[in-house]
């Protein structure tokens, strides 16, 4: 039930002679609590399907099937409660002048619930932040840190489908592990449905079952991540995305 | 533990609260965070002279019966242009024989009510039309745009004088025509800002929970512009009170016998070479406040805008 | 261990001060180590003083930070007694940096190729067609397929490998014997990550340079350095050979290693690192080669 489905999603910018196709013809499904990541490069498209999917996007075409709904040109209250995103740069995603408390406060009472002290409360500890952290500013707090509060921000809602776009790119990387763990943890606390997108085919390795590989804003390859550890692949670009992950092979010495 | 031992126990643990990096409520952290803006401007010297002239301003319009000699508006022919320091007179007297020094000190009032006003109404005006006409777009943001345009397009003065030509001669006629070409600039400042800030991720959560373009652009837009319009306005104020003195000047800001410090300008011109202090001394004071405007926008731009850059 | 005159770089106790407004913060706290001819990594997380280490050997930092050292000879100079006016002699000529962004480390506003003349033109006198003809070469060198349209475009009309490539040509047409390379793939999509280490893999190994590599990435320096050294909070814990990073044995090196998600090999949690504060206060391990 809170699964979603994209078909033949186009996505585009501007028109006529300077119109850029972010996104051509790409379909895919993601079942209910599964963990399904978006891999590719920088220019492949992957960001701007979770922007389509949150509304951001102005100009798409295509059917988009979320949770059982289908979406149209505006987002309804119930899709934002439903589905959340976790954006990738802690330190543009956390606004500068407003404290954790209040950008959580804003997130629940946009939503309606009431209780709100007791939520955010709860929301921090979910996250592994304890109440100390309440009233800071983002400049008081690491990016591992403000990355949490990103994720406490998307589960406020209490939503079925997260969207993750990059969440540990820019982190360090034994911060990376603890964010990872925890939104290990909170999926299967929370029988979340994940979509990830990174560019880092470990990561996706480790947080996903099944992957598509996306260049230029198409998809060339859907496969499972089994499939994916052990290069069962066919297609050439995913062969080299795979090979260039595995680090660099140094070509012997000239002299 | 002695009463100074207890005094000092409490001054140390309000120093802490204030410096602390895990504030314990909304009011704490909001009040910490202003602690720390303040200190980073204490640093500043020359912000601190600059706020020092204006402190100093303000207590001089707020005390100025306390503290002039003299009835400003009290003539004494036979003691008309009396040198500095001569017969009583510290700053000594104009062409109608009032004691400079008391029309200073009256004059400070009417400084500080025109440059209140102003600061009250161009930026504010100017935040909401250019916040409004950045974040909507499209021929919302062409029309606001082109109406700022056209009030940019006129010289202060020349407006100034229409407008007094059509109302009359008088300060808040003046006030009214000094922001009126005065906000266009904070109109496009907020609009550069909302369109950097627009396409911010913390909008795009923010528009993720469901939040409209009203609440978006009060909370989560203005204070983000608030930085730069304060810091302009400070640097504006000098080009506010000089527009005013101009305009008191030219005669159409606060009449005669107003003690407004361009006004005392206008009457002591004709005795500039022989009577010099007549003139100079109000524009002394004029360079001075300036001065204090100009040096505190300066430090507040410092303590403002590092924040707004962000941290890594 | 090297012989002194293999050494092109040997640093001795370098410490790296930010006096602030809370205390003087030490972004490096007495390190030492030597370069010889030969590709040094130096790996380490943000804070940990890495790429402070790079620019202190060039006095790139400026005011209010204070470098201080007890020598940071190169060859048989210590570039710590050296007036401002011999360090520009130093810099590009016979110490280069590339660093991470191009987008960020290209004059904007200059042709690519303004910017490889003038990088040659400071320390070497040759007329105009020579200097276009040297730069031409450092195009084709760093494998630009057509170096005239490029000498003639700008900085943003070209990619990120591109981009970086050329920051390589600048830095290295001067010829020189070292070269700091600060995050240099970081901003790099993975598959031009490889062709742009792969050329300046091949132009140090070509001109016998010494190369310091700084990361974060411990897989990519272990596969791409000779040599590595691990820093943490401003000292280094650890140095060993890049191809026994693996078995690498300080703490901090291992929870690092364990903390990464593995391709080929599954795990249920990732390891999470566990700062030990004895790590802070360790004295640092020496770097000599």
């Amino acid at each position: 039930m809170s699964g979603l489905e994209i078909s033949h999603l186009d996505v585009w910018f501007g028109s006529g002679h300077d119109r850029v196709d972010a996104v051509k013809d790409v379909s895919f499904r993601v079942d209910s609590g599964a963990s399904f990541g978006l891999v590719g490069e920088s220019g492949s498209g992957k960001s701007t399907i979770l922007r389509a999917l949150t509304g951001l996007v102005p100009n798409w075409s295509g059917e988009m099937l979320v949770a059982g709904e289908k979406l149209g040109k505006k987002r309804t209250a119930q899709f934002y409660k439903k589905v959340q995103m976790v954006f990738q740069d802690p330190y543009a995603s956390l606004h500068p002048r407003h404290t954790v408390d209040q950008v959580l406060s804003e997130t629940l009472y946009l939503h309606g619930f009431d209780a709100i002290d007791r939520r955010i409360v709860k929301l921090l500890d979910d996250v592994g932040l304890g109440p100390s952290f309440r009233f800071r500013y983002p400049h008081q707090l690491s990016g591992g840190q403000r990355q949490r509060v990103a994720i406490a921000r998307a589960l406020a809602p209490e939503p079925e489908i997260l969207l993750l776009d990059e969440p540990t790119s820019a982190l360090d990387v034994s911060v990376q592990a603890e964010i990872l763990n925890l939104l290990v943890d909170l999926r299967m606390a929370r029988k979340l449905t994940y979509v990830m997108v990174s560019h880092d085919l470990a990561v996706v390795g480790h947080m996903c079952e099944r992957i598509a590989v996306m260049q230029l804003g198409e998809i060339v390859e859907i496969m499972s991540v089994a499939d994916m550890r052990t290069m069962k692949t066919s297609h050439p670009y995913t062969k080299h995305l795979l090979e260039s992950s595995l680090g660099y092979k140094r070509v012997e010495s000239i002299g | 533990m002695t009463n100074a031992g207890l005094a000092s126990g409490e001054k140390q643990s309000l120093r802490d609260w204030l410096r602390t990096e895990t504030p314990t409520s909304r009011r704490h952290a909001k009040i910490a965070s202003l602690y720390q803006g303040w200190l980073t401007l204490k640093s500043n010297k020359l912000a601190m002279i600059g706020l020092f002239i204006l402190v100093f301003l303000v207590l001089v319009a707020l005390f100025a019966p306390l503290l002039a000699p003299a009835d400003p508006f009290e003539q004494n022919l036979a003691n008309r242009l009396q040198p500095l320091w001569g017969q009583g007179h510290l700053l000594g007297t104009d062409s109608l024989g009032r004691d400079i020094l008391s029309r200073l000190i009256y004059g400070a009032r009417i400084t500080l009510y025109i440059v209140t006003l102003v600061a009250m109404i161009a930026p504010i005006v100017g935040l909401f039309v250019g916040t409004v006409a950045g974040y909507a777009g499209g021929w919302i943001d062409t029309i606001l745009m082109r109406i700022t345009d056209i009030f940019l397009a006129f010289p202060r003065l020349v407006l100034a004088l229409a407008f007094v030509a059509a109302l009359g001669a008088g300060i808040e006629n003046a006030v009214i025509a000094i922001s009126l070409t005065a906000w266009p600039p904070y109109a496009r400042i907020a609009r550069a800002e909302t369109l950097t800030i627009r396409g911010s991720d913390y909008i795009s959560a923010v528009k993720l929970q469901g939040a409209g373009p009203l609440r978006i652009i009060v909370k989560h837009i203005w204070p983000l512009c608030m930085s730069s319009i304060i810091v302009r306005v400070t640097l504006d104020m000098a080009g506010i009170i000089l527009a005013a003195a101009g305009l008191g000047f030219l005669g159409m800001g606060a009449q005669p016998p107003s003690p407004e410090w361009g006004a005392m300008i206008s009457e002591g011109r004709k005795f500039l070479l022989d009577y010099w202090w007549v003139a100079t001394v109000p524009g002394l004071a004029i360079f001075t406040v300036s001065l204090g405007f100009n040096l505190l926008g300066d430090g507040l731009r410092d303590v403002l805008d590092p924040k707004d850059a962000g941290d890594a | 261990m090297l012989e002194q005159q293999d050494k092109l770089l040997d640093v001795q106790n370098l410490w790296v001060k930010f006096p602030t407004r809370s205390g003087v913060f030490d972004a490096v706290r007495g390190i030492s180590f030597s370069l010889g001819k030969e590709r040094l990594g130096i790996v380490g997380e943000s804070g940990s003083g890495k790429s402070m280490t790079g620019r202190a050997i060039l006095r790139l930092i400026r005011k209010p930070g204070i470098v201080s050292a007890d020598r940071i000879m190169l060859h048989d100079k210590d570039l710590m007694t050296m007036s401002e006016r011999e360090m520009r002699k130093v810099r590009g000529q016979r110490i280069s940096m590339v660093m991470q962004d191009p987008k960020f480390s290209l004059n904007p506003v200059m042709t690519v190729g303004e910017q490889i003349m003038e990088a040659y033109a400071q320390h070497a006198k040759a007329s105009k067609a020579d200097v276009k003809r040297k730069a031409l070469d450092m195009l084709e060198a760093v494998s630009i397929r057509d170096p005239e349209r490029v000498f003639r475009a700008y900085p943003h009309e070209m990619s990120g490998g591109m981009g970086q490539r050329i920051m390589i040509a600048m830095m290295l047409i001067p010829n020189p014997e070292i070269l700091i390379a600060d995050e240099p793939t970081s901003a790099l999509d993975v598959s031009v990550q490889t062709q742009v280490l792969s050329i300046m893999d091949r132009l140090v190994q070509e001109r016998g340079m010494g190369l310091i590599f700084i990361s974060h990435d411990l897989n990519l320096v272990s596969s791409f350095c000779d040599r590595v050294l691990i820093m943490y909070a401003g000292r280094i814990v650890e140095t060993c050979r890049a191809d026994k990073l693996h078995e690498a044995r300080h703490p901090y090196t291992r929870g690092l290693l364990n903390s990464l998600p593995r391709l080929t090999e599954p795990r249920e949690r990732l390891d999470v690192l566990k700062r030990d504060p004895a790590w802070r206060e360790a004295q640092s391990v020496s770097g000599a080669s």
